[in-house]
């Protein structure tokens, strides 16, 4: 992991606007070749990070790093970075060709080898042919294209993607996803991308950094960042799950246990900093969770409740369980091919869970 | 129902057709068989001659035109088409900073400065090129506070007034704000982003300004530089007021004809030579920058 050479590296970030910081003592390292995400909701300060990587924005205080060298200093201009805008910026006045050349031109690059790398460009986002018409003739996934063809034309060493499947409808947008991913694995470009939805940025990213009011809450593989959230806003915002509220009353190197505001003592995976008496907040992913019809053994969890609603989607069904003293679980349960042990009516049944998909987070 | 929405465009635009056909057209046809008439006695224009047996004979000649031609009236033409043309390279150029300023404001400020923009209309175009006097003249604010300061001597005077400069500087004050509204039009609806794709795809911002602003804005340059070219090439007032002997532009020349030498087909030929330079002028002017126009707007 050490001996891949950094692409990206932010030392103690900062960036006020007014009086209030967008950006707050951001450290950050992203590897060459790396697909990196910046997911979080709006005004979470990701798409400012971007714009300092690019050099819209000047960081008010900390370094930026790019390939090891310092860039603040250096304008938009002279970075060897290219961006994909949300709005794909193309130039209105300007053909398809033009919108792509633009770049070379700008370097001086042979008008014999624009011309050469223009066309493999378009070829490359399947856009052959289109050279000749102007950016209002086309459609929005065609835009979209244009404005990847016009950054990675130019071979930079990173390419910044700020939301650029935004605009597009869910069906294209993840047929883009994977699109892009093919795209960064074969150019092998460092790609840094920004997006809110938690769904495209699981699907696409090597790593992702989970950003919430201008600090960074968690980095991570997808598989982390789901599956061990390290913070409630991270287990929040990623995905669905199912938040129980207790204190620590128990610690070992193999368990945690936790009792509940209603009283049940739950089995929590291990975390070394929680001592007993501090108040957590146990997350459970609810297709991680079955609906039994006994109470499991003492190796799992297990609790009683009241069935209160089935909702039936098709390839999966959720349960919402009624705990008596406590709150609703939510339960998602695929449907299969094996019959659903659960009950389809309304009644008394168990949840059931391991202590490993228990993660205990400090409140 | 096509033909009832036909009739109701004929309805609502006969008033506007029938005054233009009545006060431009009709007056634009009078002047145009006048310049091909002969002068009257005491003004007006003879075009039929009586003889002594009664016959009537109707006058035609081309000798007004040709006049015009004659080296003394083209260099007038000349010196008209030269001053208008700087003084819309020089409102271009100073115009453009200040729109460009106004259209990146916040939208409270945006209306603030246009109302600045807007506000010498407030005042009469004679009375404001009469106060300009008051300010270039020898004995007037510029070089009473030269001297006051020691910079010219008791008697000495900058000749500020009565030449060309007085009337470039006239003609851009008064046409500057029609330079700056169109240009501000077309500023204030381009996507800024472009510029920051520009600069990402390596453009500084010289390069940038050229290759994306300056195209962008080309329906508001071309507009602005219609708006001022034109009626300073017929301007009469700036030059009469603020121009000595050698500044006399072909709007002066017409006056006179009409006002002072009682030739009005002489007059009315010089209109229509007025009318030929600006034509023709726009024409080549909107060929040259058309295309990037008309792409732009897409």
């Amino acid at each position: 992991m050490s001996d891949v050479p950094l692409s990206i590296e932010l030392r103690r970030v900062c960036k006020r606007f007014a009086d209030s910081y967008a950006v707050e003592n951001l450290d950050l390292q992203i590897r060459k070749g790396e697909f990196f995400s910046f997911l979080g909701p709006s005004g979470c300060g990701k798409t400012t990070t971007l714009r300092m990587i690019g050099g819209f924005e000047q960081p008010s205080s900390g370094q930026i790093l790019l390939d090891g060298r310092p860039i603040e200093g250096t304008p938009a201009y002279q970075r060897n970075v290219n961006t994909v805008f949300q709005s794909y910026a193309l130039f209105p006045h300007m053909s398809i060709f033009n919108n792509v050349a633009f770049g070379m031109k700008m370097k001086g690059v042979a008008s014999s080898e624009i011309r050469e790398r223009a066309m493999h460009a378009l070829e490359t986002v399947k856009l052959k042919g289109f050279e000749t018409r102007m950016p209002g003739e086309l459609s929005g996934g065609q835009r979209q294209r244009v404005a990847l063809a016009r950054a990675i034309v130019n071979r930079p060493s990173v390419l910044l993607l700020d939301e650029p499947l935004g605009a597009l409808d869910l069906k294209l947008r993840r047929a883009m996803q994977i699109e892009l991913k093919e795209l960064q694995h074969r150019l092998g470009i460092t790609f840094v991308f920004v997006t809110h939805d938690q769904e495209e940025a699981l699907t696409i990213s090597d790593r992702i950094a989970v950003m919430s009011q201008g600090r960074i809450e968690q980095i991570g593989s997808p598989e982390e960042i789901y599956e061990a959230p390290r913070s409630r806003f991270v287990a929040d915002f990623i995905g669905t799950t199912n938040f129980l509220q207790g204190a620590v009353v128990g610690s070992s190197a193999t368990r945690l246990e936790v009792q509940t505001e209603w009283g049940a003592v739950l089995k929590v995976a291990p975390h070394p900093d929680l001592k007993p008496g501090v108040q957590v907040t146990v997350s459970v992913r609810p297709e991680k969770i079955t609906l039994v019809p006994t109470a499991p053994g003492p190796g799992e969890n297990g609790m009683e409740g009241t069935l209160h609603e089935v909702i039936y989607l098709g390839t999966a069904t959720h349960y919402i369980v009624q705990l008596p003293q406590g709150p609703r679980i939510t339960v998602f349960a695929q449907n299969g091919v094996a019959p659903q042990t659960a009950p389809g009516s309304r009644g008394t049944v168990y949840v059931a869970f391991q202590p490993e998909h228990c993660r205990a987070l400090e409140r | 129902m096509r033909d009832s929405r036909a009739l109701q465009a004929y309805g609502l635009l006969s008033p506007s057709m029938f005054w233009l056909g009545m006060f431009f057209l009709g007056p634009l046809c009078i002047v145009f068989v006048y310049s091909f008439c002969l002068k009257g006695l005491y003004g007006g224009v003879d075009w039929r001659e009586i003889g002594p047996d009664g016959t009537v004979s109707y006058l035609f000649t081309l000798e007004n035109y040709a006049r015009a031609f004659d080296s003394l009236y083209l260099k007038i033409v000349l010196r008209s088409f030269r001053i208008a043309a700087s003084t819309t390279l020089m409102c271009l150029v100073l115009g453009f900073p200040i729109a460009y300023y106004i259209a990146t404001r916040a939208q409270k400020m945006k209306g603030i400065l246009l109302m600045l923009v807007i506000i010498p209309f407030w005042t009469n175009f004679l009375i404001r090129t009469y106060a300009w006097i008051t300010i270039l003249r020898s004995e007037g604010l510029i070089n009473n506070m030269l001297r006051g300061m020691g910079f010219l001597g008791p008697t000495d005077s900058l000749p500020l007034l009565y030449n060309d400069f007085a009337v470039h500087l006239g003609m851009f004050y008064g046409y500057l704000p029609y330079m700056i509204l169109p240009l501000y039009s077309s500023i204030e609806k381009m996507d800024f982003r472009l510029l920051e794709a520009a600069s990402d795809l390596g453009a500084n911002q010289v390069q940038a300004f050229l290759r994306v602003t300056l195209p962008l804005t080309m329906p508001g340059i071309v507009a602005g530089s219609i708006l001022v070219f034109v009626p300073a090439l017929g301007d009469f007032i700036t030059p009469g007021l603020l121009g000595g002997a050698k500044s006399m532009m072909i709007g002066n020349l017409v006056e006179d004809q009409f006002l002072t030498s009682r030739d009005w087909p002489f007059g009315s030929a010089l209109s229509f030579i007025l009318m030929a330079v600006v034509l023709a002028s726009l024409m080549f002017y909107l060929r040259v920058s058309g295309t990037d126009a008309s792409r732009a707007q897409k």
